[in-house]
């Protein structure tokens, strides 16, 4: 007897469809014993994760708070992803997005709330949209790797903004912490229930929408799809791959330079060290999870919202680390990938020798 | 001055040096490993904790060259066997080696260690300028150098070089050659592993003594980069790594002296560099012939094979 793999001749259905919940249910396992080593009972774990993050009105009310940035760096992300571009940038793009909306928020005077608002965000989109154009610009005129630039410009765009919050912009009043003053009332977006939970999650909603309306119902959102499944054919139907390629890798950082403002704008009111744990990063395991739908990163976010407000309470009562998080979503992804092999692929058991 | 500057350059380069033989040798076979910066980490943590509990910098040092090779052959046999997307298996690389050594590594956040000291090379020591940066140094810089050549006389010089290099050029060709492709790749990437690791270790046993949680600060990335600007040749990647150990090196000097130029622009300069280096090095790739593994990226499939 003898275990091979070989391939199906139909890729399975049911694989296919089940693979990320398999593999978030595996990843809880492994991290299980993971944390068993690290001395912490992981069933206690678990079950803290879920009473902190949807037992309680405040509980579910922090969760869609995390959840609001992942879904629109994610949304960012998987845009790219569409046309096989790796912007993995979305970390930097967010902080370019917070310090695009700060800087109108501190500066501009303008006193209308609505035009504040509006003015916030277009000041986001646009940074947001410059910082993943860099390398838009730099991987349709010359193929540098995108995954390289678009990673090491987080770094810069961090520096940046540390920069700013220790140096010009610090707030004269703020006992020499490194952050800006706070936010006039025009700048601030609408709070719900006496919670955190703010109207930026509704513009997160929308932003879904929005993508899976241009995805699925516009020429460009085809032709992003043309453009990354076959290149070649896409060039012989005339489709200009160098300006999609800028162009999404622009749209990409602006949307996830949106969840800059919303952090800002919604939750912090002011530019501070820290404003996105690492969104980004998650937001990248978010969109390969979600596949190719829009409705699969809100659901995706939801999740590792859950996780992160879950992650932070362990932190709390366990001091577990903040970055094992990371772990876990690594996790999650290799098994991720080893399930994708089995929807094209299956074990079998075969008798005797096997001839080729 | 420029002795000293010399010294730093050699000391900050050091561990990008590893972590970029360790990726040639990946990238050689044709997989790309976008977790070198986690793997750098786990060979930091594992070679802290191999010497805090032996005692011993060799034991340290063996420790995160097994920690890495272990870690990297999760990605060799998703992307070698399974055939997963190199690129997202190695970001979840990265991704799960911040997270597991931050996790085991809050028990050994404030120990310290012997580190690896100086060893003066007789004569060689005493030459001006070069002598005292290159050969006044600890093992692991003369490790470093030695790997350099090995490296270069593997790939050409032996039969598993060619055999390594084959698999990444032109895998269908190699196995109807009889070279088994499957283990070659999977092999290139745990070994190639273990040297990023060892580049980990030296920051924290010859750097600084200690262990802190994401001590690399993204020279992983660097590293990746640096691989292309090193058209996948390890004397090249000696140049690169001291070329970032030297803006490195300069940076720490300018805050030293106190110059009014802020922190974080001069703790950004490594990272712009290393776009900067990357942008030419691609244009200049694409105008002479390119050294890039024609199969770079790209899983083998026996099946597939025309």
């Amino acid at each position: 007897m003898k275990l091979v793999t070989e391939k199906r001749e139909i890729s399975s259905r049911l694989f296919r469809f089940s693979a990320p919940i398999i593999s978030i249910i595996v990843a809880l396992f492994v991290a299980g014993f993971l944390l068993l080593a690290a001395g912490v009972n992981p069933l206690q774990a678990y079950i803290e994760i879920f009473q902190e993050s949807l037992g309680s009105t405040y509980g579910l009310s922090e969760t869609l708070v995390k959840t609001t940035p992942l879904i629109f760096a994610s949304l960012g992300v998987s845009l790219a992803f569409r046309m096989q571009i790796w912007n993995i940038g979305a970390e930097g793009q967010i902080y370019m997005g917070a310090c695009g909306a700060t800087a109108v928020a501190l500066f501009s005077g303008i006193e209308s709330h609505a035009l504040m608002i509006t003015s916030m965000f277009l000041a986001a989109f646009l940074f947001g949209g410059l910082w993943g154009g860099v390398a838009g610009i730099l991987r349709a005129r010359w193929q540098v790797n995108e995954v390289i630039v678009t990673l090491l410009m987080n770094y810069i765009a961090i520096l940046g903004v540390d920069y700013l919050i220790y140096g010009p912009w610090k707030d004269p009043k703020g006992f020499n912490f490194p952050l800006t003053a706070q936010f006039s009332d025009a700048a601030r977006l609408t709070e719900f229930f006496d919670t955190r939970f703010h109207s930026g999650f509704f513009l997160a909603l929308f932003c879904a929408l929005i993508m899976y309306l241009f995805m699925e119902r516009t020429v460009w959102g085809y032709e992003i799809k043309v453009i990354g499944s076959n290149p070649k054919a896409a060039r012989y139907a005339g489709m200009r791959t160098g300006t999609a390629i800028f162009a999404v890798l622009f749209i990409s950082g602006a949307i996830a330079g949106i969840a800059g403002f919303s952090e800002v704008a919604g939750l912090q009111h002011r530019l501070q060290h820290g404003i996105s744990p690492g969104y980004g990063y998650t937001a990248i395991i978010i969109a390969w999870l979600a596949k190719r739908s829009a409705l699969g990163v809100v659901i995706v976010s939801f999740l590792m919202g859950v996780l992160l407000v879950g992650g932070d309470s362990l932190q709390l009562s366990w001091q577990l680390p903040v970055a094992f998080a990371y772990a876990f979503q690594g996790l999650i992804l290799f098994f991720l990938l080893a399930s994708d092999f089995f929807i094209h692929n299956r074990l079998r058991l075969v008798r005797g020798e096997r001839h080729a | 001055m420029l002795e000293i500057l010399l010294d730093a350059t050699v000391r900050a380069g050091t561990p990008i040096l590893f972590a970029t033989l360790g990726a040639i040798i990946n990238e050689r076979a044709g997989i790309i490993n976008l977790g070198i910066e986690g793997l750098m980490l786990v060979g930091a943590l594992a070679g802290f904790a191999g010497t805090q509990a032996s005692g011993s910098l060799l034991v340290g040092v063996l420790a995160a060259f097994v920690a890495a090779l272990l870690a990297g052959s999760i990605h060799g046999f998703i992307t070698v066997h399974l055939r997963g997307n190199q690129i997202v298996s190695g970001l979840a690389l990265t991704m799960f080696g911040i997270g597991i050594t931050a996790l085991f590594g809050r028990s050994m956040v404030g120990l310290t260690i012997d580190g690896f000291k100086r060893v003066a090379i007789p004569g060689l020591s005493k030459i001006p300028v070069i002598g005292k940066a290159f050969f006044n140094q600890d093992l692991l810089i003369y490790f470093s150098f030695l790997l350099v050549i090995a490296i270069a006389f593997f790939f050409y010089r032996t039969r598993w070089g060619l055999a390594l290099r084959t698999v990444g050029e032109n895998p269908a060709a190699a196995d109807t050659c009889g070279v088994p492709v499957t283990l070659t790749r999977f092999l290139a990437v745990a070994i190639g592993s273990g040297i990023v690791g060892i580049g980990g270790a030296y920051l924290s046993l010859a750097t600084t003594p200690m262990w802190i949680e994401n001590m690399t600060a993204g020279r992983g990335w660097i590293a990746v980069a640096l691989v292309i600007f090193a058209s996948w040749s390890s004397y090249r990647a000696l140049a690169g790594a001291y070329l970032f150990g030297g803006i490195t090196a300069m940076q720490l000097r300018f805050q030293a002296m106190g110059t009014t130029v802020s922190v974080h622009f001069l703790q950004m300069l490594p990272y712009f560099f290393t776009i900067l280096v990357l942008v030419i090095s691609t244009i200049r790739l694409q105008k002479g012939a390119s050294q890039q593994p024609e199969n770079l990226g790209q899983p083998y499939d026996r099946e597939d094979r025309k």
